[in-house]
């Protein structure tokens, strides 16, 4: 089924709407090729997690692809491994303090050395819990986790806070799956086609006009490398 | 040992908005005016081309635009009790880095503030006593009049192409604008953006409660535009992309296409971009400066740059913080509340919620920047109450532009799991068919609101950072409360499938976005020892410093800052240009 058609009104053009599992399909000539495959910064272990915890977020249903297939665990392995996750624009003196939750995140780890000791981390925790690793658990014990991880009730057993973890985790998924797909997420800007954004635009002026009714603006989604 | 540099006449920090207009108004004179900008040059056609600025992850989550917290950023805490903490990242506010400054990743929404904020104590005063003002409460008048101010507004919306409907020309009320404006003169450039589905469905339903909706006025071009001084703005394409974002059409009233090319056609003024500027030097006496200290970023050199007369134009806040660094002023505390620089501190509040209609669609990503339809009931209203309310100030209400950008923008109703297949189908479902209504609301000083330098954390070139201490107080939650109230009862008149929670902020985080409307630090005021400038935005102690910006407001308003930001700017430049330079002193 497409993406378009579950979207509650007609389908997206066919030619882009049929997001599912592998490289991705049926992309317009224009399009780039997508990020190769490999990962840069995650190891093994650290790999298993991420992907587990995109496919759990994003499970295989009748709108998208899971969450690997999509290109999340991807993105998640290039946002870690460039600037960002080396903590660009981040401040990064001391001294350190938790202080307040109004006064934000307070570590001193980069973006990529926060999710490799949260990692490692929730995999002890769910050893000791469970007897596997995260990646190995059954859908409602990965659930259960997540939902501890997310309430900062997890205590993990290095002391790491619970939910600057599940938060980076969190933002870097819906990143993944939302943001344009040149950074190796949304293949076949799938998760585009399942809300209905159209992507790139360029002229919109008309739109505004012709859509003052209620309906639904029927686009097929362009994205950066459709445009350039 | 810094390098001295060979004087010029005037000094300008920063090229954004005001420092754009001052170089402007003061380039014809002819003197030598050299703008030190700390971040680097921007043009739209190597910055802001399609389809690389259509990048929600690089430019709305990442920050590209805006000010690198690295390098510099400012300490926080709510209250003096606390212990201040770096702001690591930005989160609550995003100023601007760069040529164009933050009037490059503005959305455009230009407001001419009136006497009811430019007056705002004698006229609480007046309506319901002395008493009404809370003793926490530094309130004060701005100690100019809309009177004053309306030539320089009219300048600006003129300058930067702002599309709107006067609703009170010359004193007669106009059919579809705002019938509490105060009176301009003529009317907007450019007629009103197009209204969206959604603003037109919060219009009707407010109308007929008795409200008086109209288009917000905003630096979005709704058509093609030529301003005074020859610069071309495109037509605004409702493209989604706006703040946060620079403009590929040109269609947002921007400094970099607008006052700063005008200003640098004159050869005597200089941009040098890379500019770091650490402080004001001053006198043995300290009260004159003689020029700035500066580092040149892409060398790390150390230079003076002596000048005659020195403009503070950064954003409010760097203002503040240059003030302090440089000893302009007697710095505020709020243990015995002697001191100017650093006080009335103020953000903005406000209220907001969702509303869900099943089966409707508002295409959320046909979006201007500052467009959208918005009540001033509770804000401009000469007959708006506030007595039994029991608050100073006001707010606005308003369907905007929610952009669609889906990193962020990702609504579902109330008790939706936040991943998963059903979190799929609720977002795929409601994507569409939500819609926001948001309140943004007035700040008044306070007593415990303050900034100052922190006594710990240091900046990329050894400077303390700037220490923020704030949180809304009594007022600001009462004016929340009541907003929260009001977006509920025309959310729930709009008879959505789902009604959203109103919601409204009782203390202050720093890290979801909230608004880049920081005010106060370095206030304007009629007389000194309450105010750090004089009424033309003159240092009281150092006559030959001028601080243009947000910092020089009294409170803050319902109302986005950039219009009086601007009109203060071009009365100031007009000022020195006019008085100043021929006979410089106290202006009076």
């Amino acid at each position: 089924m497409s993406a378009g058609a579950i979207a509650g009104a007609a389908a997206a053009p066919t030619a882009q709407a049929q997001p599912s599992a592998g490289p991705a399909p049926g992309v317009a000539p224009a399009a780039a090729a997508p990020a190769p495959a490999g990962y840069e910064f995650l190891k093994p272990a650290e790999a298993a997690f991420v992907e587990a915890v995109a496919n759990h977020m994003i499970p295989a249903d009748e709108l998208t692809p899971g969450g690997v297939d999509l290109g999340v665990a991807l993105y998640v392995d290039r946002a870690l491994a460039g600037g960002w996750g080396k903590g660009e624009r981040l401040y990064v003196q001391g001294p350190w303090a938790q202080g307040t939750a109004n006064q934000g995140y307070q570590l001193a780890l980069t973006p990529a050395e926060l999710y490799r000791a949260g990692v490692a981390q929730s995999n002890a925790y769910c050893r000791k819990t469970w007897g596997r690793s995260f990646d190995r658990l059954s859908d409602n014990q990965k659930e259960d986790f997540l939902q501890g991880l997310s309430r900062g009730q997890v205590a993990l057993p290095g002391g790491l806070p619970a939910a600057a973890f599940f938060d980076i985790v969190y933002q870097t998924v819906m990143e993944g799956m939302f943001a344009d797909p040149i950074y190796g997420g949304n293949r076949g800007k799938a998760a585009w086609k399942m809300i209905g954004f159209p992507g790139v635009m360029a002229n919109n002026a008309a739109n505004a006009r012709a859509y003052r009714d209620g309906r639904r603006l029927q686009a097929k989604p362009l994205s950066i490398a459709d445009m350039s | 040992m810094a390098r001295r540099l060979p004087a010029v006449d005037i000094v300008i920090v920063g090229m954004g908005w005001t420092g754009g207009i001052a170089a402007r108004e003061l380039g014809p004179t002819g003197l030598k005016i050299c703008v030190l900008e700390r971040g680097g040059p921007r043009s739209t056609e190597e910055d802001f081309s399609i389809p690389t600025i259509r990048d929600e992850l690089r430019f709305a989550q990442r920050h590209d635009l805006m000010a690198d917290t690295a390098k510099d950023t400012v300490t926080v805490r709510n209250t003096l009790a606390e212990t201040a903490l770096p702001m690591r990242r930005l989160g609550s506010f995003l100023p601007g880095e760069g040529v164009g400054g933050a009037g490059v990743h503005w959305n455009g929404t230009t407001w001419r503030w009136g006497d009811n904020d430019l007056k705002v104590r004698s006229r609480t005063e007046a309506a319901h006593g002395r008493g009404f003002i809370p003793k926490d409460m530094p309130l004060r008048d701005w100690g100019v009049s809309y009177a004053e101010l309306e030539p320089y507004y009219d300048r600006f919306e003129y300058v930067a192409g702002v599309s709107g409907k006067a609703g009170n020309l010359q004193g007669k009320i106009q059919p579809d604008g705002n019938p509490f404006e105060a009176p301009r003169a003529r009317d907007y450039p450019l007629p009103p953006l197009v209204e969206s589905y959604g603003a037109a469905k919060f219009a009707k339903v407010a109308s007929e409660m008795g409200y008086h909706p109209f288009l917000r006025p905003a630096a979005n071009a709704s058509k093609p535009y030529v301003n005074p001084d020859g610069a071309r703005l495109g037509q605004c394409q409702y493209c989604g992309f706006c703040e946060r974002f620079g403009c590929e059409s040109n269609a947002k009233g921007s400094p970099h296409i607008t006052v700063i090319p005008t200003a640098l056609k004159n050869p005597n003024v200089e941009l040098r971009t890379w500019s770091w500027v650490q402080k004001v030097m001053l006198d043995k006496a300290g009260k004159k400066a003689t020029g700035v200290a500066y580092v040149n970023v892409l060398t790390g050199e150390e230079l003076e740059q002596p000048a005659d007369l020195v403009l503070l134009c950064a954003y409010g806040l760097s203002n503040v913080h240059l003030m302090l660094l440089s000893g302009i002023g007697r710095p505020y505390d709020p243990l015995t509340g002697r001191g100017v620089v650093g006080s009335h501190y103020a953000y903005q509040g406000g209220a907001g919620m969702q509303l869900f209609f099943e089966g409707e669609s508002f295409n959320p990503f046909i979006a201007t920047g500052g467009g959208g339809t918005l009540i001033d009931d509770f804000h401009l209203d000469p007959h708006f109450d506030r007595g039994p309310l029991g608050y100073i100030g006001g707010y606005t209400v308003a369907v905007g532009s929610p952009s669609g950008r889906p990193i962020s923008y990702r609504p579902t109703p109330p008790g939706t799991p936040r991943w998963g297949s059903e979190w799929k189908r609720s977002t795929a479902k409601w994507y569409q068919s939500t819609l926001s209504i948001g309140a943004s609301g007035a700040v008044m000083p306070n007593r415990g609101n303050y900034l100052d330098l922190d006594p710990t954390y240091r900046n990329r070139f050894g400077q303390p950072l700037m220490r923020m201490t704030f949180d809304f107080k009594d007022n600001d939650v009462r004016l929340g409360r009541h907003a929260a109230e009001v977006c509920g009862a025309i959310g729930k008149a709009m008879k959505p499938s789902i009604l959203g929670q109103p919601a409204f902020r009782t203390n202050w985080s720093v890290v979801p976005y909230q608004s880049t409307h920081n005010t106060g630090g370095a206030i304007m005021g009629a007389e000194p020892g309450t105010s750090a400038v004089n009424t033309w935005l003159q240092s009281w102690d150092v006559t030959n410093v001028f601080v243009l910006g947000a910092s020089a407001f009294p409170h803050n308003s319902a109302y986005n800052p950039t219009g009086p930001v601007a009109a203060l700017a071009f009365r100031t430049a007009g000022a020195i240009r006019d008085r100043y330079l021929k006979r410089p002193g106290m202006l009076t």
